[in-house]
C-alpha cells in the first residue's frame, strides 16, 4: 500500500472487489429465474442528495447498507444497526428516519438526503453543520451526522423550537459522550442563523 | 444463539392492492411476512429468531394511508405513520387520547417510520421469546420468564396462562378505550373486529397476540363518534422516556354530564397479554365526579386478581396510582 493511499480508500477498494464478486454470483442466480413472480426488480434509481443514483439493491437491503456500501456515502454511520442509537439518521422527504431500519426499496421515488448532501453548492457548510462546529458540539463525533440530520429535520418543521422541543426532536439520537447539552446549544444557534438568513433549507 | 445485526436473505413483494397482498400471503402459506413500518419485523429477522422466505410490504398500497372523516367518526388507514396520528389536527381535536399515546411510542424516528397498524400488530417483547428460545409462545412447553430464576420484572400480573408476556402496544390501550374497530381484509372479504377482541391472550391462543391470520391484512382503524372529544388521560411509565416499552401505562376516557361521569373506559397496558380493561373501576366511577375522593375510593379495584411474579410486584400499586391520576380532574 502506497503512503498516499488512505485507510478509507484502501478499505473501500477491498469492499468494491468483494461486492463485485458477490454481485456476479447473485446475477447468475437471478438469471436462473428462481425469483418468485411479482418480486421487486433489483436495479433501481434512487434520488440521493439531489442526484439520480442507479444501483443494484437486494430485496432485503437496508437504506444504510446501500448508502454506505453501494454509494460510498459513509457519513451515515452504523452504530447498532437496529434502530436503537440514531447514528444512521437520514432525511427521507424531509423527515428523519433510521436508515438501518428501512428497506432501500421503500425509498424509490422519494428524496433521500444524507449528511453529505447538506453542504451548499458553493461548498459552504449548512448552517446546522456550521453551528455544530461553532458550539464545539461533538465530542467523539460518531453520532454527529445523525444528530445533525435530526436537527435539520426539526428546523424544517419548526424553525423556532424551544429548547424542550429540540430535546424531544433529538431524543432518538444517542450520544455516548453525553454531549447532549452542547448539541442543544448548537440547534439554538443554527435556528438563529437560519432565521437570520430568512430561509430554512 | 448469536445476535446478528444484518438482514437475512429474503425476498420482497411490493403489491399495490390489498387483494394482491392478501393473495401473496396466502400463496406463501405462512412463509410470508406482512410488513408495515418494519420496526418490529427487522429485529426478528436480523436476530434470525424468526424467519420467512418473503416480506410483503404494505407501504406501496396507497389506500392504506391517511385519515378521513366518516359518517360515524374517523377512519385511520393502518399504514398511517405514528407521526401523522400524533400530529393530525382532527385526531388531536377529537381523539387526543390516541394522539398522545401515538406520540409516546419509542423515538421520533421510529414514529416517523412505524405505523398505527404495525403498533397494534407487533409481537411481544419478552426477551426469552425474542431470543428465539422454544417457549410456549414459540411452540415449546416451558415459560422461561415464569421460572424460579426467570427475569420477569416487565411481565404480566394479570391474565397469564402458561405464557406471561405482555402487550407492548402504546396505542392498543387507547384504541380499546375509544371502542375502536379494526377493519381486516382477507382477499375480497372484509370483517370488522372491536379493538377489545382484536387482541387475544394466551388462554385463547398462545402463539398469536391478535386475531390476524394468514392472508389477513389490517387495513384501517375506525374511531366511533361516541368518544369524540371525551375527557381523557394517558400516561406511560417506563424506565426511559424514549425508546422504551411501558412498565405500566394507562389510557382513560370519560364522558361526563355536569360533574358526574356517565361512561368511562380505563385500560392498562403492559400488565397483561392484551390491553387490560379495568371493568370494576369503570363500573364504580359511574355517577361520580372526577375527584381525589373518587380516585382514592376506587383505585384498589384496579389491581384486583393480580398475580405478580418474582420481580413485578410493583406493577399492582403502579396500576392503582395511575388510576388515581386518571381520575383526578
Amino acid at each position: 500500500m502506497t503512503s498516499n493511499l488512505s485507510r478509507r480508500r484502501f478499505i473501500k477498494g477491498v469492499i468494491a472487489s468483494s461486492a463485485a464478486a458477490a454481485t456476479s454470483s447473485a446475477w447468475y442466480s437471478a438469471a436462473a429465474n428462481d425469483r418468485p413472480a411479482g418480486a421487486v426488480e433489483r436495479l433501481v434509481t434512487l434520488n440521493v442528495n439531489g442526484r439520480k443514483r442507479p444501483v443494484d439493491v437486494l430485496p432485503q437491503e437496508t437504506l444504510a447498507h446501500t448508502l454506505r456500501y453501494k454509494l460510498g456515502l459513509t457519513g451515515t454511520k452504523l452504530g447498532c444497526n437496529r434502530g436503537e442509537c440514531g447514528a444512521c439518521t437520514v432525511l427521507v422527504d424531509d423527515i428523519n428516519h433510521y436508515a438501518c431500519s428501512m428497506l432501500t426499496h421503500s425509498v424509490r421515488g422519494r428524496a433521500v438526503v444524507t449528511v453529505e448532501g447538506l453542504q451548499r453548492s458553493s461548498g459552504e457548510l449548512h448552517p446546522v453543520q456550521q453551528a455544530f462546529i461553532d458550539e464545539l458540539a461533538p465530542q467523539c463525533g460518531f453520532c454527529t451526522p445523525g444528530q445533525i440530520m435530526s436537527a435539520v429535520a426539526l428546523l424544517k418543521d419548526n424553525p423556532n423550537p424551544t429548547r424542550e422541543e429540540a430535546r424531544q426532536a433529538l431524543a432518538g439520537n444517542l450520544c455516548r459522550c453525553g454531549a447532549y447539552d452542547h448539541y442543544l446549544n448548537a440547534v439554538e444557534r443554527a435556528a438563529k442563523s437560519l432565521r437570520a438568513e430568512g430561509q430554512i433549507t | 444463539m448469536a445476535a446478528h445485526d444484518v438482514m437475512p436473505d429474503i425476498e420482497l413483494f411490493q403489491p399495490v392492492t390489498v387483494e394482491d397482498a392478501s393473495a401473496i400471503a396466502r400463496r406463501l402459506e405462512g412463509r410470508g411476512w406482512v410488513l408495515a413500518g418494519g420496526q418490529d419485523t427487522y429485529g426478528w429477522l436480523k436476530d434470525r429468531a424468526k424467519t420467512a422466505t418473503a416480506m410483503i410490504d404494505l407501504g406501496t398500497i396507497e389506500a392504506l394511508s391517511g385519515i378521513e372523516e366518516t359518517a360515524d367518526g374517523v377512519r385511520i388507514g393502518a399504514m398511517t405513520t405514528l407521526r401523522t396520528v400524533s400530529r393530525d389536527p382532527l385526531i388531536r381535536e377529537r381523539y387526543a387520547l390516541l394522539a398522545e399515546a401515538a406520540g409516546k411510542v419509542a423515538s421520533p424516528q421510529i414514529r416517523n417510520q412505524g405505523t398505527l397498524g404495525g403498533n397494534v400488530a407487533q409481537d411481544t417483547r419478552c426477551w426469552y421469546y425474542r431470543r428465539g428460545l422454544s417457549c410456549y409462545r414459540a411452540g415449546g412447553n416451558i415459560c422461561y420468564a415464569d421460572s424460579p430464576e426467570g427475569m420477569n420484572r416487565e411481565h404480566a400480573i394479570l391474565g397469564a396462562s402458561r405464557c406471561v408476556a405482555v402487550s407492548p402496544s402504546d396505542t392498543g390501550t387507547a384504541l380499546v378505550a375509544l371502542d375502536a374497530v379494526m377493519v381486516i381484509q382477507n382477499g375480497g372479504s372484509v370483517r370488522r373486529v372491536p379493538a377489545a377482541k382484536f387482541f387475544v391472550g394466551p388462554a385463547v391462543n398462545i402463539t398469536h397476540m391478535t386475531v390476524l391470520r394468514e392472508g389477513d391484512i389490517l387495513t384501517a382503524i375506525e374511531l366511533p363518534a361516541a368518544w369524540a372529544g371525551a375527557e381523557h388521560y394517558f400516561e406511560k411509565v417506563a424506565d426511559r422516556d424514549v425508546w422504551d416499552f411501558a412498565l405500566v401505562s394507562i389510557a382513560a376516557a370519560f364522558r361526563t354530564s355536569g360533574n358526574a361521569i356517565e361512561d368511562a373506559r380505563l385500560v392498562c397496558g403492559a400488565v397483561s397479554c392484551v390491553p387490560h380493561r379495568l371493568n370494576a373501576v369503570e363500573r364504580a366511577v359511574i355517577g361520580r365526579p372526577r375527584s381525589e375522593e373518587t380516585a382514592e375510593s376506587v383505585a384498589g379495584l384496579a389491581s384486583q386478581g393480580a398475580k405478580p411474579l418474582n420481580f413485578n410486584h410493583f406493577k399492582a400499586p403502579l396500576m392503582e396510582n395511575l388510576v388515581k391520576r386518571a381520575l383526578r380532574s
